[in-house]
């Protein structure tokens, strides 16, 4: 009996196994064949431990360089990229993250089934990395093992459904329409590039960043290997020679030369994002279709909130200008906290591109040329700050040389990290059903309660 | 025949386009067509057929081979069109 309950709890607490089952459980739900269900929960099963393996990659290339800067700067260097950070963190909090993404998933279709807020979250990479933060958020906070799936579920469902509702005015002013709304956890940024953009167009009309012709030559920074492993050189050479030659080859790289060894580490993160993305890609394999296919049935009348780059075609120039927008605002705040002393976080080019050319679209809609470079730069200085603020409430994660990287992870971050710091885990709890409440209520009320 | 779908980080769009794709084959009852999706990094020539990808990426897949471009990428009507005469074009219906 103790033999079995033993092994039953090493089940239990490998996360692969985990994820597995839940896709097992999805594919008979929806009535698969046979061979379709082995399949799709072998996949779901390797595509966890393809996650591990990328995430020690990126661990082997994030060492060295945090050492460096800690030479060099003496303070930390954080490099922002969700990839990285849930990599890290699943291999501790991989049974929760996955528990957590599953009974958010239900919240969500609960959510939308039952209050105004029809928004049904489909871009599943965010809803893992979300699923992923918030059981870090949860454990720090001191809730127990079911406490901590109870109320990181309720959580996610509440903020898949509230990051798309913040941001539907500004997509329907985009689109035209109101049957699409956007998923993707930067709608904070987002939604306050559109309001900057309102606020610089008010006294004198600016023209449409489509009305310009633009060059649209950097095309392959949308590759992300490319442009994470150009960035990743790019900073990693600027640390090592800051460190300098005799720490880097005395201490970390056994001699090799230390930009060599840097050129090196900075492929070896690429490396390492790029595996995790083919392990996201298996894990979410089967079980974003049914999400969809029972969200569909049970909420008939409901918003898909897709991901990102549904935007991008509204405004191509839009989205070059609000990434360098975006990603000066990033190095403008980098500045900042070099002088103030704080930790430093890193403009990474990815966050800048995703989240900035969005933000830049926005921006656009609402106020033009002038609405998307503002609007853009403020989303860079945003995604910046969010982060310092973040960190402390991850626990031992927020010493990682990563962190998450869009804004709703920080405001909803640092609006749980916090409650649980001054007041406990019971103010979550009561949070978490205020919340529902208000959003239970059938009236246009306060949308924004949960960023606040 | 094998489709593949591609974005930039082949994690959202090119799953949501590869869905569309899915339904408008049953709508359109054709059977046998493999379909994945991927990133701009990871694809090759030699993987698919025909690869779809949304017109702000299409610079970067332009060696892919057969590419079709999206000018809009949650347009259903215009991914039905597309892919219905990709199917006449290859003789599936």
């Amino acid at each position: 009996m103790n033999g079995f309950l033993s092994t039953l709890v090493d089940i239990l607490s490998e996360p692969a196994i985990i994820v597995a089952f839940i896709a097992l459980v999805g594919l008979l739900l929806q009535r698969k064949n046979l061979g379709d269900t082995i399949k799709g929960t072998t996949k779901t099963f390797v595509g966890f431990l393809v996650i591990s393996a990328g995430a020690g990659i990126l661990g082997i290339a994030l060492e060295p360089f945090g050492a460096m800067f800690q030479e060099a700067f003496n303070v930390n260097g954080v490099v922002p990229n969700n990839e990285a950070i849930v990599g890290l963190a699943l291999t501790k909090y991989g049974t929760s993250t996955a528990l957590i993404m599953f009974f958010g998933m239900i919240a969500n279709v609960l959510i939308a089934r039952f209050t105004r807020f029809k928004y049904v979250f489909l871009t599943g990479h965010h809803t893992l990395y979300m699923a992923c933060m918030l059981a870090v958020i949860m454990a720090v906070a001191g809730f127990d093992t079911v406490g901590l799936i109870i109320a990181g579920s309720v959580a996610l469902g509440i903020i898949m459904a509230l990051s798309p509702a913040i941001l539907q005015p500004f997509m329907r002013q985009l689109t035209g329409h109101d049957n699409v709304a956007l998923g993707h956890f930067s709608a904070v940024g987002y939604a306050i590039s559109g309001l900057v953009g309102k606020a610089v167009n008010r006294k004198k009309k600016s023209v449409s960043t489509e009305e310009i012709n633009f060059p649209q030559g950097l095309g392959f920074l949308r590759d992300s290997t490319v442009s994470i492993a150009l960035t990743m050189a790019v900073i990693y050479i600027i640390v090592a020679l800051s460190a300098g030659q005799a720490f880097v080859e005395g201490t970390l790289s056994e001699g090799t030369n230390y930009l060599v060894f840097s050129l090196t580490q900075a492929g070896n993160f690429a490396a390492g994002v790029f595996i995790i993305l083919a392990g996201v890609r298996l894990v979410l394999a089967e079980i974003v279709p049914a999400f969809q296919g029972i969200s569909n049935k049970l909420v008939p009348n409901s918003k898909p909130a897709l991901d990102v780059p549904i935007i991008f075609t509204y405004a191509p120039n839009a989205v070059i200008i609000g990434f360098f927008s975006s990603f000066i605002g990033g190095i403008v705040s980098m500045a900042v906290m070099a002088f103030s002393g704080s930790i430093i976080i890193l403009p990474g080019v990815v966050p800048h591109f995703f989240t900035g050319a969005a933000a830049g679209v926005f921006g656009n809609a609402s106020g033009g040329i002038r609405g998307s470079v503002l609007g853009a730069f403020v989303n860079g200085i945003i995604i910046s700050f969010l982060p310092v603020f973040l960190m402390p409430v991850l626990g031992d994660l927020g010493f990682a040389n990563s962190t998450f990287s869009d804004a709703d992870f920080g405001v909803a971050g640092i609006f749980f990290g916090s409650l649980a710091n001054h007041f406990g885990t019971i103010a979550i709890t009561v949070s978490l059903i205020v919340i529902l409440v208000l959003m239970a209520i059938p009236f246009k009320k306060k949308e924004e309660q949960v960023e606040s | 025949m094998k489709i593949i779908t591609v974005c930039g980080h082949g994690l959202g769009t090119s799953f949501m386009v590869e869905m569309n794709i899915k339904n408008v084959l049953e709508e359109l009852g054709v059977t046998g067509i493999e379909l994945d999706h991927s990133d701009l990094s990871s694809v090759s020539p030699g993987d698919a057929d025909v690869f779809f990808l949304a017109k702000d990426i299409a610079d970067g897949g332009a060696h892919l081979g057969e590419v079709i471009v999206l000018d809009n990428i949650i347009d259903m009507d215009e991914l039905r069109e597309k892919v219905t005469a990709l199917m006449k074009e290859k003789n599936f219906i």
